[in-house]
């Protein structure tokens, strides 16, 4: 019914291998683009940016990250909280030493620089698998912070160790500091989402994310059949890393403007990115986002109806929040271990066949 | 459908709070790792506005709206809740947490909103030629730190040359502003100064209080916040440390703190620049228009305890500055504006305390358009477990500005040069 395939027909293997190949899901797909780019910033205030849409788009692009190394390569990381203040702190130390680059290049050039990091605590992923790599990744995640903690290069000698970022513009507009505007700032973060996750989506795609896959599903199998275990590990932890170092950039330089490694990057956020990329879906660049949303529109919402609207006192709302985000981060996974990437798929399923099921 | 619709509409109008007139959020925290703290001091901050409403009506005649905002002491949801509340016409903000005060700082300078911060947050916001909306009178860590370096001269008859002092450390912007001071005063006085720091939330303390036992420093200072002050103190007790050579930082002496370490905790010090206790005059009106009243924020068990006072103090100096404010403005119904003017002109004096029912609660402010720190002065209070309170010990001390100035001079130049911020005040 929704999704008609009678009448779509292909006539070319480019058109058969698109990413959309059902015509209603590519208009549906290029609505939420007309919509995200089109209306949302003339409707944004500072309460929907600061609140609602800059950390769900940063926490998007960290979730694609970890996806890539979780979910397409099969290598288990705890370290994504270190990994984003690598970035954080790389954005840092360029915006403050060369204040004349635009930002955007020292975002990009911080997650490069996280990618090498990735690429170096990645390395023993070649000798061990899962829980082991998992404690190793771990060690990254502790020794990140303690070093950024440590050493007072990293934040300038200031005296209270937090780093803060400085107004940078774009086309005479600012994207960081306090006088950036809402729209800016959800711009900036949305056009790199957008950039990053239609890279991501093409990567796994394509030869590079079939050689993840296959060490994902068989690391022996693939090796037999030539995919290079080294290059392929290595590449994932770099590109993952990439996307990782972006998100801690943009998280300390567009959506907070200071942070403090121990509270912002903290193994609190591996695990959250974690969860996300968990009920999102493993291997699937919408349960990305669908994970992101979850666990940051979720508790915010969920204290809006119950402190907002209902005028429980606020402690009472925040225990509650608890019970009911974990409840439902439970039955979601008893009902769809797969995550709500899955749930999302099976709706698509049941709808190109509705009403005539098999 | 169309019914339905219009119930919902009228539903969602009537759950919307009355707008009032004056809005002064509480970004506070009940819950996490915190919450011990952050309870009693939410407590006092709402009771007192709570007593100015059904008292007075409110300040000049203008009730008070304090809506309440969870932060879970995490910077990103105090960010979400300084979004969610600032739309309401917030005029002053009160986070109680170092890391929100540093988010909140370039935001509040952008929203021309006053930020408060009474004893914590960015100490060189003292400079009100660089800090605009930020005010943190009384007091300021590095007061804080210096404060206590002079009590302890005071008990060695002026002369600590080689003696070790150790900082306690909360790993975190908080626990590491005193660091500087205290190695300027190191140099100053000639004492050794030992750095331990504490991660959060700081429940695992044994190694760093292993090291103290090993080095024995001759007095140890702490900077610490939530469940870390309780740790320390029961593992100082453990290894049979001298409460006495123990002082905490205004942040790191509450009943919480040293009650679960029992009589062992006895004799332990801490500075604070306010008065404690239930004793003040503003009680009996306290009981009478709030607590009998059954208006009484939290469960009631915290009035006259150190941090709910702490709560008071900074209601207390707030709505002084609203006062001020009006006064200035000529209006009752002050904007974010306006207060911040409030704020630069407070002169809060021994008088005025005694007129709110809070004689030698604390030290007299007059505020100035350079002057954003107030008077820098605290007391000393030393705890007594069998009696279950706390002890005067000490008069009002001053810090040693002599050390404090330049370093607040250089934090704001490095501040300002940093944000492109032209010096007010010339």
């Amino acid at each position: 019914m929704f999704y008609r395939e009678a009448g779509d027909f292909k006539t070319s293997y480019v058109d058969d291998s698109q990413t959309f190949p059902i015509k209603f899901d590519r208009w549906r797909y290029y609505a939420v683009l007309a919509v995200a780019f089109g209306v949302v910033p003339f409707l944004i205030n500072d309460y929907w940016a600061n609140a609602v849409f800059v950390p769900f788009l940063i926490y998007s692009i960290a979730a694609i990250g970890l996806n890539i190394l979780v979910g397409y390569c099969g290598q288990v990381s705890l370290g994504t909280g270190g990994f984003m203040a690598v970035g954080a702190y790389a954005c840092y130390k360029l915006m403050t030493a060369f204040p004349e680059v635009s930002i955007l290049i020292h975002v990009l050039l911080a997650g490069g620089i996280t990618a090498g990091v990735g690429v170096l605590f990645g390395l023993p992923s070649l000798r061990i698998k899962g829980f082991y790599l998992a404690v190793a990744t771990l060690a990254a995640q502790f020794f990140l912070v303690w070093l950024f903690n440590k050493v007072p290069w990293f934040y300038n000698y200031s005296a209270s160790g937090q780093i803060s970022a400085p107004e940078r513009t774009i086309l005479g507009h600012a994207v960081t500091g306090a006088q950036t505007t809402a729209q800016a700032k959800y711009l900036f973060c949305l056009v790199i989402l957008f950039g990053l996750a239609w890279l991501a989506r093409n990567l796994t795609r394509g030869t590079v994310g079939r050689k993840w896959m296959a060490i994902r599903d068989m690391d022996i199998a693939a090796e037999i059949i030539g995919v290079n275990p080294l290059t392929t590990k290595l590449s994932a932890f770099a590109i993952s890393s990439f996307y990782i170092g972006i998100a801690g950039a943009l998280f300390f330089s567009v959506y907070l403007g200071a942070v403090e490694v121990g509270e912002a990057f903290g193994i609190q956020k591996s695990f959250l990115i974690l969860f996300m990329v968990i009920i999102g879906g493993l291997g699937s660049i919408f349960g990305s986002f669908a994970g992101a949303a979850f666990l940051v529109l979720l508790p915010v919402l969920l204290k809006n109806i119950l402190v907002g609207q209902l005028g429980w006192a606020t402690d009472l709302a925040a225990h509650i929040e608890l019970m009911i985000v974990g409840a439902l981060i439970v039955i979601f996974l008893i009902a769809e271990p797969h995550g709500m990437a899955q749930l999302w798929r099976l709706a698509k399923e049941k709808l190109r066949l509705w009403p005539f099921p098999h | 459908m169309k019914k339905t619709l219009t119930a919902i509409a009228l539903a969602l109008a009537v759950a919307t709070p009355a707008m009032a007139e004056l809005n002064v959020p509480n970004l506070s925290y009940r819950t996490g790792a915190y919450a011990a703290n952050g309870i009693p001091y939410a407590d006092g901050f709402n009771d007192y506005f709570t007593l100015l409403n059904e008292r007075d009506g409110g300040i000049g005649g203008e009730k008070v709206a304090v809506p309440e905002c969870e932060t879970a002491y995490n910077t990103e949801k105090g960010v979400e809740c300084y979004e969610a509340t600032k739309g309401d016409g917030a005029l002053v903000y009160n986070p109680l947490s170092t890391g929100i005060t540093y988010q909140l700082i370039p935001k509040v300078t952008a929203d021309g909103i006053t930020l408060y911060t009474p004893g914590y947050g960015r100490t060189s916001a003292a400079n009100g030629k660089v800090f605009a909306n930020v005010f943190n009178y009384p007091a300021n860590y590095w007061d804080g730190a210096s404060i206590i370096i002079k009590d302890i001269l005071s008990q060695n008859g002026d002369n600590i040359q080689g003696k070790k002092i150790a900082l306690v450390y909360h790993n975190s912007a908080y626990g590491k502003e005193p660091i500087r001071t205290l190695q300027e005063l190191a140099k100053k006085h000639g004492f050794e100064f030992v750095e331990v720091p504490v991660d959060h939330p700081g429940q695992e303390q044994k190694s760093q209080w292993l090291q103290i036992r090993r080095d024995k420093p001759d007095y140890v200072i702490m900077y610490g916040w939530g469940v870390m002050n309780a740790v320390a103190i029961q593992e100082a007790v453990n290894i049979k440390y001298p409460m006495d050579h123990f002082y905490g930082i205004w942040w790191s002496g509450s009943e919480n703190d040293v009650l679960p370490a029992g009589d062992g905790a006895n004799g332990y010090k801490m500075i604070s620049f306010h008065g404690t206790g239930g004793d003040y005059p503003v009680y009996a009106d306290l009981k009478q228009y709030v607590y009998d009243a059954g208006k009484a924020a939290g469960d009631g068990s915290n009035p006259g305890n150190v941090l709910y006072s702490r709560g008071m103090y900074a209601a207390m100096t707030i709505s002084e500055a609203i006062r001020k404010a009006q006064e200035l403005a000529g209006t009752s119904a002050v904007n974010p504006a306006q207060v911040r003017d409030g704020f630069e002109a407070l002169n809060l004096t021994e008088e005025r305390l005694t007129e709110l029912g809070l004689p030698g609660f604390a030290q007299p402010i007059s505020a100035s358009c350079a002057d954003h720190g107030g008077p820098g002065t605290a007391m000393i209070f030393q705890w007594d477990a069998a009696a279950k309170k706390w002890n005067q010990a000490s008069d009002w001390i001053a810090a040693d500005t002599d050390v404090i100035d330049p370093l607040v001079a250089e934090d704001s130049a490095a501040f300002a040069s940093e944000n492109n911020i032209a010096e007010r005040c010339n």
